[in-house]
């Protein structure tokens, strides 16, 4: 029979609470920055000229192909002996931009090249010019269709950061850790980590999924 | 029936006293064979490990030929785990046991201990250049340490509160995050920090300060009085000339210091 002991772990609250907001503010960060990359990147391998798209399509099968914890020692642990020292908070949020911004590229692509042509056509005969066909004809349409694909990546990074607590970024995890290696309480500080993942997820989910028609794609009725 | 449980414990002292007597031996039998059998790690560097020219050596492997030098005898180095080495003395295999052995009521149960031969210890340490004297020094740096060890509870009632903790899962990650240069100082145990020293010559990593100590003593068969006061003689003999310290000082980079007896 187990016995469960939770005060010994919500005693600890200020370390939890610390460690939620350590998570959500990497998450929040990372999503901004990566989703910007990812965009750009979609856009350069949909459209961009062939050297570009070669170079966007190295990054691209790199960092979706090794995993996200090799990426973060590499710079963490990797790039000090080439004279590069990050704090473990910001080589998370670098690792965790360059992870988002490999796979947001791939989201993106996807929805700029089910743009039809016809728009691209219709878009250039009205005199708009590269940039503003992409920002204002192409991309709205194309980012509220992949727009689902895209707040589960980020969710997934934002789970994904619990392994930042590797290179001692005080995130949720971390805090969990540091808690039952301190009291032994190892299930019950894996059970709340585990509710406040969880909490924090859904809670992602239906803020970007709220955010999204309102500020970043407008309100462009979906294509059916 | 209480009377016969009386009768078998009799028999059984009865049984068990020439034992007793023969396991007082073991002293006489090494001199009469002209050697020593010692149990020593070859996993456990700086106390214990295998050099390029793949011979054991190390600080408890020194201290074995120490003492059979002092005793006049031939060693023989027995290999063993810190799992077997007290089996290794139990069954015989060896006569005495020189692997970082640390002294419990558990074990004093089942082997006789020694004096402490050599110091091992939890510390921190960091680059020449770095100045730290004590857990005061560590105030503004930042420190890489094992989460859960006994040097990251012992860290984290002696660091000062604007000292930066920075917690690792394993001791792998605690020292690449020292030789990577993403903290200044470490905190961990004496022999990881001996292997890492030995591996990164160039960072000029020293020892700073003890945050534990926890000495190793030296392991006889259980009885074996002969053979404890002969090698305690020895013990104390090294401790007073100074070759205690030097033994240390050459392995572990610090002088032996005070240890218990």
């Amino acid at each position: 029979m187990v016995v469960l002991d939770f005060p010994a772990v919500l005693e600890q609250w200020p370390a939890l609470l610390r460690g939620a907001g350590f998570t959500l503010g990497l998450s929040t960060v990372a999503a901004a920055i990566g989703v910007a990359v990812g965009v750009a990147c979609g856009w350069a391998r949909a459209l961009g000229p062939r050297p570009l798209q070669r170079a966007v399509g190295v990054y691209v099968e790199l960092i979706r192909n090794t995993p996200f914890i090799v990426q973060l020692f590499f710079i963490y642990f990797g790039l000090p002996s080439l004279g590069l020292r990050l704090s473990p908070e910001l080589a998370s949020i670098i690792a965790m931009v360059v992870n988002l911004g490999a796979y947001a590229a791939e989201i993106a692509r996807a929805g700029i090249e089910g743009t039809p042509r016809g728009q691209f056509e219709a878009a250039r005969s009205l005199a708009l010019n590269e940039f503003q066909v992409i920002t204002r004809v192409v991309l709205p349409p194309a980012l509220a269709r992949v727009w689902p694909a895209m707040v589960s990546q980020i969710v997934i990074v934002m789970l994904g950061s619990a392994v930042c607590g590797q290179i001692s970024a005080q995130e949720l995890s971390y805090a969990a850790n540091l808690i039952q290696s301190r009291n032994f309480r190892a299930f019950e500080a894996y059970i709340v980590a585990t509710v406040i993942y969880l909490v924090l997820a859904v809670a992602v989910r239906q803020f970007l999924n709220w955010i999204g028609p309102r500020w970043i794609f407008g309100r462009v009725p979906a294509r059916r | 029936m209480q009377r016969r449980r009386l009768t078998r414990a009799a028999l059984a002292l009865a049984l068990l006293a020439p034992l007793a007597t023969q396991a007082q031996n073991a002293l006489d039998e090494v001199m009469a064979r002209k050697s020593i059998h010692i149990a020593i790690p070859t996993d456990f560097p700086p106390y214990g490990f295998v050099g390029t020219d793949l011979k054991p050596q190390g600080l408890d492997v020194d201290m074995a030929q120490y003492i059979g030098t002092k005793l006049g005898v031939k060693v023989e180095l027995v290999v063993v785990t810190s799992a077997n080495r007290i089996p290794y003395l139990q069954t015989k295999k060896a006569d005495l046991v020189i692997s970082t052995l640390g002294k419990n009521p558990e074990r004093e149960k089942v082997i006789d201990f020694t004096a402490a031969y050599s110091p091992f210890f939890q510390a921190v340490f960091a680059a020449k250049s770095v100045a730290i004297k004590g857990p005061a020094d560590l105030a503004g740096k930042t420190v890489s340490v094992t989460r859960g060890a006994i040097e990251d509870m012992e860290l984290s009632k002696l660091a000062p509160a604007s000292a930066d903790i920075k917690r690792f899962e394993d001791n792998n990650a605690t020292v690449s995050a020292f030789v990577s240069g993403q903290v200044q100082a470490i905190a961990t145990g004496a022999s990881v920090a001996g292997a890492m020293m030995g591996r990164n010559p160039q960072l000029g990593t020293e020892f700073k300060f003890v945050l534990k100590d926890s000495p190793n003593f030296i392991g006889v068969g259980k009885g074996e009085d002969k053979l404890r006061a002969k090698v305690n003689e020895i013990i104390a003999a090294a401790k007073a000339s100074g070759d205690l310290d030097r033994l240390a000082q050459k392995w572990l980079g610090r002088p032996a210091g005070d240890l218990p007896n």
